[in-house]
């Protein structure tokens, strides 16, 4: 019974998927709508019975094969690479949060988008979108797992790129997919090098393995554990590969809740999550994890405190986010990384919807700068975005409270990450409620600065998805993941006796901090003053707002120079080169054919010098 | 017989469709349908009825034909050339599909053509003689010459000649290395013989073996193509017509991987293995030279035409990696990419025959206007790049796999190509079907929604069950 609603759980947005795709236009709104969405309201209720069903059993893992994909005949046997899903602790926390938030951010969208002309084909790439991250999420093996992940990278360049009449947008899907892609092919490689050395690429056959024949600091152990985290910054959007995820904020709102904040980003996390078995035989590649995070969630803080779009502020803020989780994950606190990518995906989603609403009402204007006064205005989405704020800034109660707490806990005596890192750990939670407040006072306080009049959504689902999200932000701390059975194997015995007593203390006042300081420096912003106030343009701004010059860095790297071999090699030397061929035998043929002139004179002035020529070649 | 049947049935009816163009107008296309179909279906069904097993060998007809030099009319058939004749089979059938419109001159003489390729091509898939075999090959190339230099673009007979002395010059090699062979044989047993069997007895000394190898190895090299002998292939691709763009990238390129295996690799074993390198070497510059120079093209069917090259590479490196993984995701990536081509020529086509023009420059929103097109030709981009769930992706990821343990640099390589392709695959569907809308242009017909629906299906049906194609060619001769 409940392999069958674990096999036919991918379906639902598929079937949805196709008829969408296939009837497009001829369906009208209520019918795309009720397809779309009631499908996704199937895939969640069978999600939490899964689990509920999951949690009554003796067994803590469900499997269900559907068909053999392929086999690969290795050295050490035959590998069977399935259509095969695994159900465990972790994976019921990612397809709830994917079909639970899912369901809620459909249902946002088939209001938000109702007026759109293509709205079906909108709803079939949402569609498709949970099908392929259900794929990732489920899969008992990495291929299975990287045709999800190339699915949800599908999707997501599809949906940037869904109002492809504007070139910006179509270049964003496309830096998008490619940038996501090089973190990909890291990953293939990876696969390749895992298969070699272990002959598998089940997941749980390749944990088994790998414990078994390699000792913790393996070499294999090392390069595969460093080419997986290639795909997981990739995907993540984390240091080096980091920079498309800004300017994917150029997808509808809905959108960029759904994959570029709630789940698709998170992906990378999940697959070092899922792969911790073999992280954890590589110390040094948690290390990096470590760092990656880190540095990643200092780098988007503090380029999130200048931008003056109020989606790419929460960009940047996922971005951080996310790092957060690396840095949870590269400590070795896995229960505490995926718990912050539950609790993410609640809040980060309702600010995404909220901004949204926002920005609905303010006829797609984003620009923070053309905000302010919204406060009272917009009431309920005001309070609903202090929700999802008050939560990003993890203070005290809130769902992202309990899981920031429980990373920066973890950090100070952790054998990969320690002091250093979590004083990191600090100053981004510093720099989070700082841009969060900036944020919030031009946006919603300080003085109006439109004039337009406000266009208000009164759709009682749109309010209802929004209510749930925030009752979810609140209260999603209280939700206590048993994350013990997937990973038990790793959690050695940490000392926590030598550190500092006022560890705690310091992370849980440091948000306050950064209100009070905002309070005064952002003073300007919230006061209803006529002073007018625009972004700074000072070089310090700039750079931070250009996401510290990655882009230009990259554009004069990689992609001027691979273009300009391009445009230089048009004409492919190599074909010139044989195409000499031709040329030479063309000048011949030209020489011979104007001596064959048909004039006697020539003739017999080139038979009179071949005789003189040859008379004295003899001669001499 | 079967095979004799066919081969001289698709002659005969090439013939007859010429003659009946000429008494009622547009007979010749149903003619050729008629017949590609029927003998496609005679061909399966005996295949099905067979009590034979196709793991080896099986030979079909074996009676002498030039006695003086034993030469003999031999064919055979196992796993690998069943599964390319139904391949050649399938997209000889797009191929009428795709001329149905776009031919209106000489059309007797076009299917004549079409109908005498194919029946060459499948000669060369089952000849077990190797004069014989020769002689397929020529027979598929004058036909094919044909066709492009007649119903090509603007500047044809330029493409014809080029694509007809690459072709001609390699050949002789392998003509040479085919009679050195014999001869060679002569000296060892006291008879000559173009047998194939006969010549897999052989022992031949190394250092002879090195030459013949190679000589067969240029010859399909340049078929297949391989740099540095690739540059034939751009020309002939966007100068020919949609058929012929069809034919040559989905099956023609075929018998160069063909040739490599049953030839260079199964008579030559060791002198192969002690090419590998070199070899595996020129795939993966191809790969990333192809996928490097199709995205500086802004010609769609070129851009197209270098893919090729770049998916190829990806044949040459699994076969050279001796590994049965590698093999597999070779026969696999083979099949994806006659398939996922002959979709991207076709959609050119598709696309020529609305705006006249194979420039991207030209292109540019199409989406607005045709939205099941656009959704046709993102998939087969997708089957391009390698998305998986179509049967690229497989045939590529088995293949690099295979190769891994012997190679690991030259894959890890060859793995940018993954990049590359993404880069071209994107600029491809991005530039002619997102953007602003530039034209209006009709979306697809009938006709085009059967043949972009019947390759699409194909590709994700081999994406997602491959082992239909595996289950056969598990038996991968010890390698």
């Amino acid at each position: 019974m409940s392999t069958t609603l674990l096999a036919a759980l991918p379906f639902y947005p598929l079937v949805s998927f196709l008829l969408l795709i296939i009837l497009g236009k001829r369906l009208s709104w209520q019918q795309a709508s009720w397809l779309s969405v009631g499908a996704m309201a199937l895939s969640a209720l069978s999600s939490g019975v899964l689990v509920y069903q999951l949690s009554q059993s003796d067994v803590h893992v469900l499997t269900v094969q559907l068909w053999s994909w392929f086999s690969l005949k290795g050295s050490t046997g035959i590998a069977d690479v399935n259509f095969a899903f695994y159900l465990d602790a972790l994976s019921s926390v990612m397809i709830c949060v994917v079909t639970g938030i899912g369901f809620l951010i459909h249902l946002f969208a088939a209001i938000y988008m109702k007026n759109d002309e293509n709205f079906s084909r909108f709803m079939a790439y949402m569609n498709l979108f949970i099908v392929a991250m259900l794929i990732l999420v489920l899969a008992d093996n990495l291929v299975l797992l990287y045709l999800g992940w190339e699915g949800v990278g599908l999707c997501s360049f599809l949906l940037i790129g869904f109002w492809y009449q504007e070139k910006d947008n179509v270049l964003a899907a496309r830096k998008a997919f490619i940038v996501t892609r090089i973190g990909d092919t890291a990953m293939a490689i990876g696969l390749f090098m895992l298969f070699k050395s272990l002959g598998q690429l089940n997941i749980v056959d390749v944990t088994q393995a790998a414990q078994v024949s390699w000792q913790v600091g393996n070499n294999d152990a090392y390069w595969i554990a460093l080419l997986l985290l290639g795909g997981a910054v990739g995907k993540s959007a984390q240091l080096p590969l980091q920079t498309w995820l800004p300017d994917a904020m150029a997808g509808p709102t809905p959108v960029s809740a759904l994959i570029h904040a709630a789940t698709m980003v998170t992906a990378g996390v999940y697959l070092i999550a899922r792969m911790h078995g073999v992280f954890l035989l590589a110390p040094e590649v948690m290390q990096y994890v470590a760092w990656i995070g880190a540095s990643t969630l200092l780098l988007a803080g503090a380029a999130a405190l200048v931008q003056t779009d109020i989606k790419r502020v929460l960009a940047y803020s996922t971005m951080s986010q996310i790092g957060y989780m690396m840095l949870a994950l590269g400590a070795g606190a896995w229960s505490a990384g995926v718990f912050h990518l539950m609790t993410h995906a609640f809040f980060k989603a309702l600010l995404f919807l909220t901004a949204g609403s926002v920005i609905l009402a303010l006829h797609h204007q984003q620009n923070l700068f053309k905000m302010g006064g919204l406060l009272k205005k917009l009431p309920v989405e005001s309070t609903l975005f202090i929700i999802g704020l008050i939560c990003l800034m993890a203070l005290p109660g809130t769902s992202g409270f309990f899981s920031k707490e429980a990373i920066i806990a973890e950090l100070w005596s952790s054998p990969t990450a320690g002091a250093g890192l979590w004083w990191c750990a600090i100053v981004g939670a510093l720099l989070t409620s700082i841009y969060s407040c900036r944020l919030f006072f031009l946006a919603f306080l300080g003085k109006q600065r439109f004039d337009t009049q406000l266009h208000i959504e009164k759709s009682k689902l749109l309010r209802m998805s929004l209510l749930i999200l925030a009752a979810l932000s609140l209260l999603g701390g209280l939700i206590s993941l048993d994350l013990q059975a997937v990973f038990t194997d790793m959690s050695a015995p940490v000392n926590k006796v030598n550190e500092p007593y006022w560890l705690h203390t310091v992370a849980i006042i440091t948000p306050f901090i950064g209100i009070t300081f905002s309070w005064f420096y952002f003073a300007r912003y919230r006061i209803t003053s006529n002073a007018e106030i625009k972004a700074s343009q000072s070089m310090l701004s700039q750079f931070l707002r250009s996401g510290l010059g990655f882009d230009a860095l990259y554009q004069w790297l990689l992609i001027k120079p691979y273009c300009f071999i391009a445009r230089l090699n048009r004409r492919d030397i190599v074909d010139q080169m044989i195409m000499l061929n031709a040329w030479y035998v063309r000048l011949w043929h030209d020489t011979l054919s104007t001596s064959q002139n048909g004039s006697l004179r020539w003739y017999a002035a080139a038979f009179g010098l071949a005789i003189v020529c040859l008379v004295g070649v003899v001669t001499l | 017989m079967m095979l004799t049947i066919i081969i001289f049935g698709l002659l005969l009816c090439g013939g007859f469709a010429w003659f009946m163009e000429g008494i009622k107008q547009n007979s010749a296309r149903w003619i050729a349908l008629g017949s590609f179909i029927t003998f496609m279906v005679f061909f399966a069904f005996s295949i099905m009825n067979s009590p034979q097993s196709f793991n080896e060998l099986q030979l079909f007809v074996r009676i002498p034909w030039i006695s003086t030099f034993n030469i003999e009319y031999a064919l055979a058939l196992d796993h690998l050339s069943i599964t390319l004749i139904i391949l050649t089979f399938f997209l000889a059938i797009i191929c009428v599909l795709v001329s149905w419109q776009e031919i209106q001159d000489k059309c007797g003489f076009f299917y004549f053509n079409l109908l005498a390729s194919i029946a060459g091509i499948i000669g060369v898939f089952c000849a077990v003689d190797l004069f014989l075999f020769f002689f397929f090959w020529e027979v598929m190339l004058l036909p094919m010459t044909a066709i492009i230099a007649i119903w090509g673009h603007e500047n044809r007979h330029f493409a014809a000649i080029k694509f007809f002395i690459f072709t001609q010059v390699s050949s002789l090699l392998m003509l040479v290395a085919i009679i050195a062979t014999a001869y060679f044989y002569a000296q060892q047993t006291g008879a000559l013989s173009f047998y194939y069997q006969d010549w897999l007895q052989l022992d031949i000394p190394l250092h002879l073996a090195n030459y013949l190898m190679l000589g067969f190895f240029i010859a399909f090299a340049v078929k297949l193509p391989s740099v540095p002998v690739h540059s034939w292939l751009p020309d002939a691709h966007t100068q020919a017509p949609t058929a012929g763009s069809v034919l040559l990238a989905g099956v023609l390129l075929k018998t160069g991987a063909y040739g490599l295996i049953r030839f260079v690799i199964f008579l030559f074993p060791q002198a192969s293995q002690d090419f590998a390198p070199i070899a595996g070497t020129l795939a993966v510059v191809s790969i990333l030279y192809g996928a490097k120079m199709a995205f500086a093209q802004t010609d769609f069917k070129r851009l197209v035409a270098y893919s090729s090259i770049s998916h190829m590479g990806f044949v040459m490196l699994a076969l050279f990696a001796f590994n049965p993984i590698a093999y597999q995701g070779a026969i696999v990536t083979m099949v994806a990419h006659g398939l996922s081509s002959a979709a991207l020529f076709s959609l050119a086509g598709m696309v020529y025959n609305r705006i006249h023009s194979r420039d991207l420059n030209d292109m540019g929103g199409f989406w607005q206007s045709a939205p099941r097109m656009g959704g046709f030709a993102l998939a087969f981009a997708g089957a391009a790049f390698g998305l998986p769930g179509l049967a690229n992706f497989v045939g590529e990821f088995m293949s690099l796999v295979g190769a891994y343990p012997h190679y690991p640099m030259l894959v890890i390589l060859a793995a940018f190509g993954l990049i590359g392709s993404a880069i071209y695959g994107m600029v491809l569907f991005q530039t002619s079907f997102q953007g602003a809308p530039t034209k209006e242009i009709a979306d697809l017909s009938m006709r085009e929604l059967m043949i972009s629906g019947s390759l699409l299906l194909l590709l994700l049906i081999i994406g997602l069950y491959p082992n239909l194609l595996l289950q056969y060619s598990m038996g991968a001769p010890s390698l």
